[in-house]
C-alpha cells in the first residue's frame, strides 16, 4: 500500500506544472457550464421571444399562425387600452413600493445597527419576512383581509369600520392593501442590504465628526448617506426591476383584480400566455416590457451618477 | 445564541455588556440616542412584522369556525388534512428536492465560473460579465413561453428537472458575481504560496480558498434554496401532474378554490414557512457579513 503511494507520487509534480502552465484553457472550462446554461435557457429564449413577437402564434388556434410583421406591436400601441392601463399601474406600483421599502428599510437598518439589549433577536425577527415567498405572503394577507374572519371583523367589533368589509375586492382599498402586504416582505430586503453596507463605514469618520461637533443628523447626512449612496442606487434599481417583474404576489393575492385594477404589465403578459395562449402577442408585450425596463435602468443609472464621486 | 452571533458579526464593541457605558463616555450626553428612540420604533415595526405571522399560526391551530383570538383549544386537524388530503406531504418532498438540487447546482456552477472571473484574464471575460449583468434585467416570468417550448422539446415537462434547471439558471448570474467578489477578497498570494508548497491548483483552492469562502457560499447557497423554495411560476407552468407540484403551487390551489378552507390554507402556509424560517435563523449572521464582504462593493 505504502509502495503504491510512493509510486503514485512522482507523477504529481508534472500535473501541477501543467495545471499552472495551461491557464489558457482552464478559465473557459470553468465558465463553460454557466455559459452553456445561460445560452440555452436565457439567451435562446430571449431571441425566440423577439422572433415570436413578429408572429401570430397561438397553439390553440394553429390555423392563424404565421408571420405578422409589426402587427402585434401596432395593436399594442394603438388598439390595446389594457396595455396602457397596466403600464401606468406598473409604474405606480414600482414607484410607491420601492420608495416606501427604501424609506422603511433605511430606518430599520439604522435602528438595528444601534447597540442595544436583544439586538440579535430583534434583527432576526424584523428580517424574517424576507425569507417568505410571494405566495405565502398572499396566503397570510388573504387571511388577514378576509371579510368574515379577518382583521376588519375584529376592528368592527371595536367599532371601527363595518362588518363584511373586504379590502381586496374594493377598488378604492385594493391598492393600499396590496402595497402593505408587499411592504411587509420587501422592507427587510433593503434593511439587510443597507445594514450590511453600514458595517463598512469607518468609525474614524464619526469620531472625527464628533470632535468637530457635528450632531447625529449632520453625521447621518454627511457621512452615512454618502457612504450608502452606491448601495442604495444599486439596490433600488435591482428591486425596481424585481418589483416590476415579479408577479407571484399580485397573481395570487388579487389576481390582477378587481376589474383589472391591480394588473401590472408582466401580470398581463402572464395572463395572456397562460390563459389565452396568445404566445405571439405575449411575446410582443414582453419585448416592449424588456425595452422599457432597459431604457429606465440606463436613465436611472445615468441620472444617479452611479459609482461617481466617492470611488 | 442568535444574540451572541449578531454581536460578533458587527464590528461594534465586542462584549455586549460593557458597550453602553463606553458609548456614553465617548459621546456627549446630549448626543446619545435615547433608548426609547430605539425600542419604540422597533417595537412598532415588530408588531407589523409579527401580527401576520401570529394570524396564520392562529388560523392553523384553532378549530374551523372558531373566532377566538388565542389558539385554544388547540387542534392539529388542519395540518393532518392538508398534509394527506391536500397532498402537502408530496409537495413538501418535491420542494425539498427542487431546493436542494438548485442549491447544489447553483453553488457548484457559480463557484467554477466565479473562480475563473476572479483569477483569470481571458478573451470573452468582458462580454461574459456584461451578459451576467444584462441577464439581471431578463425577467424569468416573461420567458415562460419560450422556456415552456424548450422543456417541451426536451421532453422535460412534468419533471422536476425542468424547474431545477430554470431556477438554477436564473440564480446563476447574481450568485456568480457574488462568488467572484468573495474570491477576489482572498489574496492570490495565499494560493500561490500553496502551489510553491506542492499543491495543484485544485488542491490549493480546496484547502486555502474554500474555507475562507464559507460565509459567502452559505449566503449564496441559502439564497438559491430559499428562492427556489419560494418561487411559483415555473412550477405552475411546467408541472401539470399533481404528484409533481411544489408547495407554492399547492398554496395557490388552496387559495383559488371557490370556497377557501382558511384553516387548511393557514396550515399549508406554516408548512411552507418552516424550512425557510429555519434556514434564515441559521444564516442571518452570514447574510450580513457575506453581503458586506462582496455584494455591493465591487
Amino acid at each position: 500500500m505504502a509502495q503504491a503511494a510512493a509510486v503514485a507520487k512522482p507523477p504529481a509534480p508534472p500535473r501541477r506544472r501543467r495545471a499552472s502552465a495551461t491557464p489558457r484553457r482552464l478559465p473557459y472550462l470553468l465558465i463553460a457550464p454557466a455559459g452553456l446554461l445561460m445560452l440555452g435557457f436565457i439567451a435562446y429564449p430571449v431571441i425566440s421571444v423577439f422572433y415570436y413577437s413578429l408572429q401570430d402564434y397561438n397553439p390553440t388556434k394553429p390555423w392563424r399562425n404565421g408571420y405578422a410583421g409589426f402587427g402585434n406591436f401596432t395593436k399594442i400601441f394603438t388598439d390595446d387600452p389594457v396595455f396602457w392601463d397596466t403600464l401606468v399601474f406598473s409604474a405606480k406600483w414600482v414607484f410607491v413600493e420601492v420608495g416606501l421599502q427604501l424609506l422603511f428599510g433605511l430606518a430599520l437598518a439604522l435602528i438595528v445597527n444601534q447597540t442595544f439589549v436583544g439586538r440579535g433577536l430583534g434583527r432576526a425577527l424584523v428580517f424574517s419576512p424576507w425569507a417568505v415567498s410571494g405566495v405565502l405572503t398572499s396566503a397570510i394577507w388573504v387571511l388577514l383581509y378576509n371579510s368574515q374572519t379577518g382583521i376588519t371583523r375584529y376592528l368592527a367589533d371595536l367599532g371601527i369600520g363595518s362588518y363584511g368589509t373586504s379590502w381586496l375586492s374594493d377598488t378604492s382599498t385594493v391598492f393600499p392593501a396590496a402595497i402593505v402586504a408587499d411592504l411587509w416582505r420587501g422592507v427587510p430586503f433593503f434593511a439587510i442590504l443597507i445594514l450590511a453596507d453600514l458595517q463598512s463605514v469607518s468609525k474614524d469618520l464619526y469620531e472625527a465628526a464628533e470632535v468637530d461637533g457635528a450632531g447625529r443628523l449632520k453625521q447621518f447626512w454627511h457621512i452615512t448617506l454618502p457612504h450608502l449612496k452606491d448601495a442604495i442606487i444599486l439596490s433600488t434599481l435591482l428591486r425596481a426591476v424585481w418589483e416590476f417583474n415579479n408577479v407571484d404576489l399580485l397573481y395570487t393575492l388579487t389576481g390582477g383584480g378587481p376589474a383589472g385594477e391591480t394588473t401590472t404589465l408582466p401580470l398581463y403578459i402572464a395572463n395572456t400566455s397562460v390563459e389565452s395562449h396568445d404566445f405571439g402577442y405575449a411575446s410582443a408585450l414582453t419585448t416592449v416590457a424588456f425595452v422599457i425596463l432597459l431604457f429606465c435602468s440606463i436613465v436611472y443609472l445615468r441620472l444617479s451618477k452611479f459609482g461617481g464621486d466617492n470611488k | 445564541m442568535i444574540t451572541k452571533e449578531a454581536t460578533v458579526a458587527a464590528p461594534a464593541p465586542a462584549p455586549a455588556a460593557p458597550a453602553p457605558p463606553r458609548l456614553a463616555k465617548k459621546r456627549p450626553a446630549w448626543d446619545e440616542v435615547p433608548r426609547w428612540q430605539v425600542y419604540l420604533p422597533l417595537g412598532v415595526y415588530l408588531v407589523f412584522t409579527l401580527v401576520p405571522f401570529y394570524w396564520i399560526l392562529l388560523f392553523s391551530l384553532r378549530p374551523a369556525g372558531s373566532t377566538s383570538l388565542v389558539p385554544w383549544p388547540m387542534t392539529f386537524e388542519h395540518f393532518e388534512k392538508v398534509w394527506t388530503e391536500r397532498s402537502f406531504g408530496t409537495y413538501f418532498g418535491n420542494s425539498v428536492l427542487v431546493g436542494l438540487a438548485t442549491l447544489v447546482m447553483t453553488t457548484a456552477v457559480a463557484l467554477a465560473g466565479g473562480y475563473a472571473l476572479a483569477r483569470f484574464d481571458f478573451k470573452v471575460k468582458r462580454v461574459f460579465m456584461l451578459a451576467l449583468l444584462c441577464s439581471q434585467f431578463v425577467p424569468g416570468a416573461l420567458l415562460l413561453v419560450p422556456l415552456f417550448e424548450i422543456f417541451a422539446e426536451l421532453r422535460m415537462l412534468n419533471s422536476l428537472g425542468s424547474v431545477i434547471i430554470a431556477e438554477t439558471v436564473f440564480q446563476l448570474p447574481l450568485s456568480m458575481i457574488l462568488i467572484s467578489n468573495f474570491i477576489k477578497n482572498v489574496p492570490y498570494s495565499l494560493e500561490e504560496a500553496a502551489w510553491v508548497d506542492g499543491c495543484g491548483r485544485l488542491r490549493a483552492f480546496r484547502i486555502v480558498v474554500l474555507p475562507l469562502l464559507r460565509p459567502g457560499l452559505i449566503a449564496v447557497g441559502s439564497f438559491a434554496f430559499v428562492h427556489s423554495w419560494n418561487h411559483f411560476l415555473f412550477a405552475l407552468m411546467f408541472l401539470n401532474n399533481q404528484s409533481k407540484q411544489t408547495i407554492p403551487v399547492g398554496l395557490n390551489t388552496l387559495m383559488s378554490a371557490d370556497s377557501v378552507d382558511l384553516g387548511a390554507l393557514a396550515a399549508g402556509g406554516i408548512i411552507a414557512a418552516v424550512p425557510v424560517v429555519i434556514v434564515f435563523a441559521f444564516i442571518q449572521k452570514w447574510l450580513i457579513t457575506g453581503f458586506s464582504a462582496g455584494a455591493v462593493k465591487g
